[in-house]
């Protein structure tokens, strides 16, 4: 069944692993014993292993090819189960008010560590659909998002701390000022595209994390502010378990209104030109569309939601450094998009429960949380490229109707 | 006759060493269909890519009038969104669709520049918006109707045959509501009886009151839709006339070497 030139390739795969994993497997030097041992069986498993996994893959893409070649009309019909639940109403709903329900209940059925978990995958499910809007709708790569987390954190960290300002001032001060910042970077930044707006964004991103790092006056340097007031309800004192709570709820519903406001964004005039945007830049621009005020809104848009949970977690915490916004926390948001589906809101609610309550429930792995997240988005592109859950446009039904009426 | 629409004068655009358009006039009026010919690389969709603000031109002057008002801009370095609103709109050579988004949706991106709706409008869908968003549905769908593409609203754009892609691309500029329509090649890649349809097409469009400019190699089109014909040859506009004054002008002839421009 397999040709030999595909074993043969497979052997080179194997080979060339083990020739680059050599270092780091083979070779152990013990610093104080000095004394280097090689652990050649290593090289062997490596070896074995990379022989395996290339000739699987080898399967799963012959198979797919022919599947691909089979039928057309097949997988259009196997395919989207999944868009068609959620597409259906009469599916979508009672799924939306079922996992509602759960969300609601859960600081009732699981302990206060738990809520604090989910408290915190949540917040990544907010920001995961604010990056979206910026990555996944507009197709604009920004890998310095976390700078706008930090500063809505900072945002109400110092007001709070300079002027007791509280939370819920603080809010909406947090997102205008981060989509203030969004703008003020977007104007000179965005008319660079793909891998070059990537490394700038990069770049700003570390600029504002060394700014606070470094400005000691401003931010209070690597030690960071403490002692941030947690979110008040009109002025009631609240026991620490109960404030877990209440940050819980107030992150549930914010997630609700960012699902709702992005959704409806999307199917908006402004989310097609977005998409527009990505599929081809002069065409929109011929069509019509100003291209700047178009990218500038979606990065703004982006940047508000990433200071509203910016202000959120400065509140969670009660505490806020640098080193809470690097350059991984921007990974880790880019990650949740690319492997839920860009551009799908289910997927990107998938894509952040499971890559940041996974960690946290199998604690043996986070030790290798990094490496996993490079192997999930490796595999990912080459198996599943449009992520878990691909987005579905909207359809407008004319034909049943025959008339110019619409939906 | 009335003021030109379009007024094209001393048009010059220079690529580091190479002068792909040499002074070039041309002069476009209500109600034309005019045609823009010559051999490969003459400089045809350069000439476009700077009427439509793709490309800045190195020298000239390119105004527009619009017809109803009156009112005259000057194009030159105006950036493509803005001449698209003064109600200039083109089709491009090498398809440039929206690959991925339906039928009626690449339409409704040519509606973007005579709609308003911003993040107030997406988020609350006020009476406005909804009214708005309705009337970008419709129309749209009207113009795909008038090009035999209403059918296939909900297909994606890249899974439309090469004929159809091009009549989309005259849709979706159609959608920004244009007095003056840019053609780059419509019909390229089309069998004779989608030609056919094609000639008709723009009749029709012509005849609801858009003017034409077009780029074609297909002499049969151009000879029987054309009211003028413009002829451009290494940059240069060489010739200019009705079909049957280009036709016996030998300047043209020697530009197509041999070419059979009778065909
Ligand atoms: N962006 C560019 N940079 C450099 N040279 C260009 C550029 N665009 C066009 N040219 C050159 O300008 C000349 C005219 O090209 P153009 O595409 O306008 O020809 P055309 O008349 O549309 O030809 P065709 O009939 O093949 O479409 C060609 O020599 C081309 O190489
Ligand atoms: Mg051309």
């Amino acid at each position: 069944m397999f040709p030999v030139k595909e074993l043969k390739r497979s052997l080179f795969v194997s080979i060339w692993f083990a020739f680059l994993t050599f270092p780091i497997m083979v070779i152990k030097v013990d610093p104080i014993e000095r004394i280097v041992s090689w652990r050649w069986d290593n090289m062997i498993f490596v070896a074995i292993g990379s022989f395996v996994l290339s000739i699987l893959a080898k399967v799963y893409f012959v198979r797919k090819e022919r599947r691909a070649g089979s039928k057309k009309a097949q997988t259009v019909l196997t395919e989207p189960y999944v868009h068609r639940i959620l597409r259906e109403p009469r599916f979508l709903y009672p799924l939306s008010l079922a996992v509602l329900t759960f969300a609601i209940l859960f600081p009732h059925l699981f302990s206060a560590y738990q809520t604090n978990i989910m408290t915190t995958a949540l917040m990544y499910v907010v920001l995961g659909l604010g990056l979206n809007i910026v990555v996944g709708v507009a197709g604009l790569l920004d890998l310095g998002y976390v700078a706008f987390y930090a500063v809505g954190a900072y945002s109400y960290a110092l007001l709070n701390m300079h002027f007791g300002l509280s939370f819920w001032l603080a809010m909406p001060i947090g997102g205008l000022l981060a989509a203030f910042v969004g703008v003020l970077l977007g104007f000179p930044v965005l008319r660079l595209r793909g891998d070059y707006l990537a490394i700038v964004t990069l770049g700003f991103g570390e600029i504002i994390r060394l700014v606070l790092e470094n400005w000691n006056d401003f931010s209070q340097g690597p030690s960071g502010i403490a002692n941030i007031s947690r979110p008040g309800f009109f002025g009631i004192d609240m026991s620490f378990s109960a404030s877990i709570n209440y940050i819980y709820y107030l992150v549930v519903g914010l997630v609700v209104v960012t699902i709702f406001v992005v959704n409806r964004l999307q199917s908006s005039r402004l989310g097609r030109a977005w998409l527009a945007l990505r599929e081809d830049e002069i065409a929109c621009q011929a069509m019509g569309i100003d291209k700047t005020k178009t990218k500038l809104i979606a990065f703004s848009l982006g940047a508000f939601w990433a200071g509203l949970v910016g202000v959120i977690f400065a509140a969670k915490t009660t505490f806020v450094n640098p080193a809470s916004f690097t350059f991984l926390e921007s990974a880790i948001i880019l990650s949740i998009v690319v492997l839920g589906g860009m551009g799908s809101i289910v997927g990107v609610i998938l894509g952040a429960l499971t890559l940041i309550l996974l960690p946290e429930y199998l604690r043996a792995l986070s030790e290798y949380r990094m490496l996993a997240f490079g192997a999930i988005l490796v595999i990912m592109m080459i198996f599943r490229p449009e992520g878990l859950i691909s987005n579905v446009r909207r359809s407008y039904r004319f034909k049943k109707q025959t008339s110019s009426e619409s939906e | 006759m009335s003021e030109a629409i379009l007024n094209v004068s001393n048009l010059t655009m220079d690529f580091g060493g190479i002068r792909a358009l040499d002074s070039v006039d041309i002069e476009i009026h209500r109600g034309e269909i005019v045609a823009l010919i010559g051999p490969n690389g003459a400089g045809k969709t350069t000439f476009f890519n700077c009427l439509t603000g793709i490309y800045t031109p190195s020298a000239g002057e390119i105004q527009l009038r619009h017809p109803e008002t009156g009112k005259k801009s000057r194009l030159n370095g105006m950036k493509p969104n803005k001449i698209t609103e003064k109600g200039m709109a083109r089709t491009f050579q090498n398809i440039r669709l929206f690959a991925n988004m339906s039928v009626l949706e690449n339409v409704m991106i040519g509606r973007h520049c005579r709609s308003h709706a911003l993040i107030f409008g997406a988020i609350f869908r006020n009476p406005a918006t909804r009214k708005e968003e309705r009337e970008i549905v419709d129309i749209s769908y009207q113009i795909l109707k008038k090009v035999g593409l209403h059918k296939q609203v909900n297909e994606q754009a890249k899974n439309l045959s090469y004929g159809a892609q091009r009549r989309l691309e005259i849709a979706r500029a159609l959608a920004t509501d244009p007095f003056l329509l840019l053609l780059d090649e419509p019909a390229a890649g089309m069998n004779p009886q989608e030609t056919e349809a094609l000639i008709n097409l723009i009749r029709l469009i012509c005849s609801e009151g858009h003017s034409i400019l077009l780029i074609e190699h297909d002499m049969k089109l151009v000879m029987s839709l054309s009211d003028r014909i413009f002829v451009m040859d290494y940059g240069k506009k060489i010739a200019q006339g009705t079909p049957e004054e280009v036709r016996s002008n030998p300047a043209v002839i020697k530009a197509y070497l041999g070419e059979d421009v009778d065909a």
